[in-house]
């Protein structure tokens, strides 16, 4: 890895990890350009309230921002509390992170009436593109919402294991449509007497083969299985 | 001043396309001003809501409306753009129309293709203000001038209708009753509308400003309140 | 433009029987030879006769002086404004001015041009108009502003005098600068007026108002937005070179507050309205 030598060009770390200093905020690297000619891909995330979305998000940028150009839309329920989260952690420039408010209904926003997101992207891609992702996370809602395909060519729906491990067996559009079922909080499991197994039974059984990762954002590098499969699919969607 | 005719049967039904509150074009996540209403108390039951409601009909209402009639009647859509500006002293407001404005012109350009719309977008990449927009989709549609005078003042009471039902948790029979209250006014409202909106795409013709003498009925709370909504933290709709 | 009439006493008044009276002032400010502006027009008519009063720095100042009661239903008033380039001219008034119940029941009609050429500079700053009980007034303010003209435009309304219902006014206001669509509004309040004291217009308000300032420095920099007191009075920057203050209160002397604080926040060279440093406007 890069050493911190003094008068070392910052391009060096252009590609690199993002140089913290102890007490400065953090400071993300410029994001390399995307490759030309396709528009984005838009990367749906929903679940419900408090499971891990913008945790998600947030690591995905801090660990992804040096090898892909991404940029994020928030659908708050409250506005823009997300998107200053993202803003306060620093893990994109701020010209990378826009809000979309949603009038009470965050599901009409991801799914029935997908015009202020749609617009949000094209202006993301219009003012800071060429863009590899746009991640759209919704507002914390419930078990049926969705995105429209309009919206997101590929969704990923986060559910974490103290909101019950009944959850995958309920089943809902979220957790038998998604692209990719992510259980996040794994390392609670044992305090709220949450049974992992029966959940991965459970989802196998809603979802048959569509993948389904078992995360703990809490641990260090616990986005990577979200990170992997997000690679894979951007690789696909370039050569698609 | 010939009377504003009914539209032909098919087109009656494609003004309940772009009437419909589901049609996707942002107003859900807008309140038109009720959740400042609200927060400072001026709505509070179903007759707060239709006091405001009436009070919007008749002002914003009033000049929305003769704006997307004008539109619709042929007058030039980026000098009512400026005739719109002038008649929305509050920056917070003029964001709002230019963004749902923006909204409606992509689904409209989905529902209703046509060179117009195509035109609109390219003059203004950053939006045209809403009811503008309203008046030419109207047009796309096969409706007439009467008709998009309704569906500019079917929103002004249908958008704070629905957001006091969400944030007071009125209940929705009262709030479907106030609307219905609200009809012989509407009506009323959009015949003027749609005369005023008449004679300025005729004043558009002959060279004049077609904006010059559309009603601009204000409402100073609307404009004060839109200001303070637009720097209000923690609030659930965008306008 | 005819010049020579300097003198201001207003015209014999005529008051005709059934239809009021017609009446047409004019004002034309211009620059002095030896500095300073002068007064070329300065004709009174009717109920508007004109006094010239001391002289600020470089400023003329008039004051409208109310020659009799009104307006009255019935009458039609008119007065033409026009503050050629590189004169300043200030416009106030004795009192405030009472709208009026004529015996016809007809409305009566005021209508104020008021045109300002590039360098020159304007401020209207009359007493409020007063909406009397029973009495019905139609008020057209036009104003045409070259692209680096000045103004400062007061208007305030109150709604009956202290204790009484509100007579109808209705006020239009078509400001345009460098020949574009600058402010267009109309308020229509009193008896008749639908919602006019509902939740979306004036709410309990009885005193309504507005300042308008325009100036040249607000095309490149426009001043911000500021809430000066909730649900009573915000500053906004217009889509032209110029700033709004909307107010409203429930008397005209908590109108006048506000109004007076809002000319400070959107004339201050040194402060931008919310008062922290940063563009605001010179008055020149």
């Amino acid at each position: 890895m890069h050493l911190d030598h003094p008068g070392t060009p910052p391009q060096r770390y252009t590609y690199g990890p993002a140089t913290h200093r102890p007490g400065a905020p953090p400071t993300p690297a410029p994001a390399p350009a995307a490759a030309p000619g396709r528009r984005a891909l838009r990367v749906g995330l929903g679940g419900p309230v408090g499971s891990g979305k913008t945790a998600t998000v947030a690591a995905l940028c801090r660990l992804l921002h040096d090898e892909l150009s991404l940029a994020v839309v928030t659908n708050d329920i409250y506005t823009r509390e997300d998107a200053e989260f993202l803003l306060r952690e620093g893990v994109l420039p701020p010209e990378r992170i826009t809000a979309v408010e949603t009038g009470a209904c965050p599901h009409t926003a991801i799914r029935d009436d997908i015009s202020a997101n749609v617009e949000a992207v094209e202006d993301l891609e219009a003012t800071v593109g060429p863009l590899d992702v746009v991640l759209v996370e919704s507002g914390g809602d419930n078990l049926t919402a969705t995105f429209s395909r309009g919206l997101a060519d590929v969704q990923l729906f986060v559910i974490d294991v103290a909101g019950g491990d009944d959850i995958p067996r309920k089943g809902g559009p979220g957790v038998t449509t998604a692209d990719l079922l992510v259980v996040n909080k794994t390392d609670l499991a044992p305090y709220v007497g949450s049974d992992l197994a029966r959940m991965a039974r459970d989802a196998r059984a809603q979802r048959g083969e569509k993948p389904v990762v078992f995360t703990s954002l809490a641990r260090e590098g616990g986005v990577r299985p979200v990170a992997d499969w997000l690679r894979e699919r951007v690789a696909a969607w370039r050569t698609a | 001043m010939p009377p504003p005719s009914l539209p032909p049967p098919a087109a009656r039904a494609a003004l309940l396309v772009l009437a419909d509150g589901r049609f996707p074009a942002g107003g859900h996540a807008h309140s038109g001003g009720a959740e400042q209403a609200v927060a400072a108390g001026r709505i509070t039951d179903a007759a707060g809501l239709e006091a405001y409601c009436r009070g919007r009909l008749h002002t914003a209402g009033l000049t929305s409306a003769a704006l997307a009639a004008a539109a619709c009647a042929g007058a030039d859509p980026l000098r009512l753009d400026e005739a719109a500006d002038a008649r929305t002293p509050s920056p917070a407001l003029r964001a709002t129309a230019r963004r749902l404005g923006r909204q409606l012109l992509r689904a409209t350009r989905a529902a209703w293709p046509a060179a117009e719309l195509d035109a609109l977008a390219e003059a203004r990449p950053r939006g045209v203000h809403q009811p503008v927009v309203l008046g030419v989709a109207a047009r796309a549609a096969g409706l007439g001038p009467v008709d998009a005078a309704h569906a500019a003042l079917y929103e002004a009471v249908s958008g704070p209708t629905t957001a006091t039902v969400r944030l007071l948790g009125l209940d929705p029979f009262e709030a479907t009753a106030v609307l219905a209250r609200l009809a012989p006014a509407l009506e009323d409202v959009a015949a003027r509308a749609a005369a005023a909106g008449g004679r300025a795409a005729a004043d558009g013709r002959t060279g004049a400003d077609p904006g010059e003498l559309l009603p601009a009925a204000s409402a100073p709370l609307l404009d004060i309140a839109a200001e303070e909504h637009a720097v209000r933290a923690g609030r659930l709709f965008a306008s | 433009m005819a010049h020579g009439v300097t003198d201001g006493r207003a015209a014999p008044a005529a008051r005709a029987p059934a239809g009021g009276v017609r009446a047409h002032a004019r004002i034309t400010a211009a620059p002095h030879a030896r500095g300073g502006t002068a007064l070329p027009e300065l004709a009174g008519d009717g109920p508007l006769a004109l006094r010239r009063i001391r002289a600020g720095a470089g400023e003329a100042r008039v004051c409208l002086v109310g020659a009799m009661a009104g307006p009255l239903g019935g009458d039609r008033v008119r007065l033409d404004v026009r503050v050629e380039s590189g004169a300043a001219l200030c416009i106030t008034s004795a009192a405030a001015t009472l709208a009026l119940p004529g015996t016809t029941g007809e409305p009566a009609r005021y209508d104020v041009r008021l045109t300002v050429d590039d360098d020159a500079e304007l401020r209207w700053l009359p007493e409020p108009l007063v909406s009397v009980r029973g009495s019905r007034l139609h008020v057209t303010y036009r104003v045409d502003l070259a692209p680096t003209a000045r103004l400062v435009f007061r208007e305030e309304q109150v709604l009956g005098r202290t204790g009484e219902p509100s007579g109808r006014l209705i006020s239009r206001l078509t400001a345009r600068s460098g020949g574009r669509p600058l402010l267009n509004q109309t308020t229509d309040y009193g008896p008749g007026a639908p919602a006019w004291d509902g939740p979306a217009v004036l709410a309990d308000n009885r005193a309504s108002g507005q300042l308008l300032v325009a100036a040249p420095e607000f095309a490149d920099t426009p001043a911000e937005a500021y809430v000066l007191a909730p649900g009573r009075a915000a500053i906004t920057p217009l889509a032209g070179p110029a700033t709004l203050t909307t107010a409203m209160a429930p008397n005209s002397l908590l109108l006048r507050t506000l109004l007076d604080d809002a000319h400070t926040r959107t004339t201050d060279t040194r402060r931008s309205p919310s008062g922290a440093d940063g563009p605001a406007v010179s008055r020149g």
